[in-house]
């Protein structure tokens, strides 16, 4: 058991010290999510009520779209220069190097989301309970994100256009978690309360924590052949 | 365990597009023995390395590691065997000290820092641990990659090429490298274009089988 807590450690601060070093590419997408979401006030015309209507959504939106962005970036580099062959390979289980990628995805991609969030929904009038539903929903939906989006990454390897491809094969997948997530917020404001949607984000990261480390492992193995 | 420690191929077919690359192969390889895969480009030298590896499924046919499928065995024989492609696995915005001590410890190993830093010296690359791998040379980035030789246990190396772009001084340490490790009854499997001479020095007791794959 350690051994694993060790595995996941090492690939999480290996892909965490890439990052740090490759930082053009995380601000590339934390801009990309702010300006996206800054747009559509200038957009849709500063009326108040408007704005809020559709605050949640749009950053949700925004959010599930930033992560598309960096999700090509999960597998290709290593698959171009040999580390991920050699991940294949290692008396670990891959499901928990692939657990260390998504993690390590997710701190960098989805973490930074959820920060900002607030500042950005500011933006759309929310209120503070709004504020928090909002990020507390994004705190949840945004790991399904990472870790449904490996599957998908680690499908369209090497497979030329893979980017396009891999977000028609995830966003699907993640209308779910963009309902309930953009929904905990409206529901919170209209006084009905997130309790519902909240959970049902939890069960979705539950879910995923546990399927898609196996799935994505599978689909390496059949990416790499 | 020891005397189990047999790779075993049988029968094994490759197919790649809708190319038969080879059929029928069938070797052993047993403690202390070099098996050198030789063929012109395109043959499936790779191929057969890296469905030894178990990163390819072979069409037909099987690979034993002591009698047992390495498809039951998974973790078990990679625990056992270290696979060095012609991709080297170096990141290129990690230090090569970095870039060694992550995959000698997703392998499995506990090497020291000490013992990394001192890996690298035996490639001759004392002084540079820190720098990052994409200022280092082609040849020293493959030394980097030959380093985990040094500090890895396993028994069995399936190594593609593994003196391309070395150096005079390089081969003779990698040649030290494997002779040393069939000397402990270790096991390599290893596809070379370099002269035969390379391999004699490695191992004169003419323990070196060869194969022959044709395109």
């Amino acid at each position: 058991m350690s051994s694993l807590v060790a595995t996941l450690r090492c690939v999480v601060m290996r892909d965490l010290t890439l990052a740090m070093r490759r930082r053009a590419d995380v601000l590339a997408t934390l801009f990309f999510f702010v300006i996206v979401v800054s747009l559509f006030p200038l957009g849709v015309g500063p009326e108040m009520a408007t704005l809020r209507i559709i605050g949640p959504g749009v950053v949700w939106v925004a959010a599930l779209l930033a992560s598309m962005l960096a999700l090509e970036r999960m597998f290709a580099a290593d698959y171009g220069d040999g580390t991920l062959e050699q991940m294949l390979i290692t008396p670990q289980p891959l499901a928990v190097l692939v657990l260390g990628k998504a993690l390590a995805h997710w701190l960098v991609s989805g973490l930074p989301l959820v920060l900002m969030a607030p500042l950005l929904g500011i933006q759309y009038g929310l209120p503070a309970q709004g504020l928090w539903i909002l990020m507390l929903s994004l705190l949840l939906g945004t790991p399904v994100l990472s870790l449904v989006g490996a599957i998908g990454a680690a499908l369209t390897l090497g497979v030329r256009g893979g980017g396009v491809l891999v977000s028609l094969l995830v966003l699907p997948l993640t209308i779910p978690v963009l309902i309930f997530g953009a929904g905990a917020v409206d529901a919170s404001l209209s006084g009905l309360g997130a309790q519902a949607h909240l959970s049902l984000l939890g069960a979705f990261l539950l879910g995923a924590l546990i399927l898609a480390p196996w799935a994505t492992s599978a689909a390496l193995r059949i990416s790499m052949e | 365990m020891a005397n189990t420690a047999v790779l075993d191929v049988s029968n094994l077919e490759c197919v790649r597009g809708d190319r038969r690359l080879f059929a029928g192969i069938s070797f052993s390889v047993k403690p202390g023995e070099l098996l050198h895969v030789q063929g012109p480009n395109g043959s499936g030298k790779t191929s057969l390395l890296r469905m030894i590896c178990g990163l390819v499924l072979p069409v037909q046919g099987d690979i034993f590691w002591g009698g047992e499928s390495i498809r039951g065995l998974r973790e078990d024989y990679f625990k056992e065997m270290t696979y060095l492609g012609h991709l080297s696995g170096i990141k290129e915005d990690l230090t090569a000290l970095e870039n060694l001590d992550i995959l000698s410890r997703l392998a499995g190993g506990d090497a020291t820092e000490d013992a990394v830093v001192a890996a690298l010296g035996q490639m001759g690359l004392a002084g540079r641990e820190d720098l990052p791998a994409k200022v280092l040379s082609q040849g020293q980035k493959r030394r980097v990659a030959l380093a985990r030789l040094v500090l890895c246990r396993t028994r069995l190396w399936i190594l593609d090429e593994p003196f391309t772009a070395l150096d005079v001084a390089a081969i003779a340490v990698v040649q030290a490298l494997l002779s040393q490790h069939l000397h402990n009854g270790g096991m390599i499997i290893l596809t070379t274009h370099q002269d035969l001479g390379v391999l004699s020095e490695v191992s004169p007791a003419g323990a070196v089988q060869r194969l022959q794959l044709n395109s």
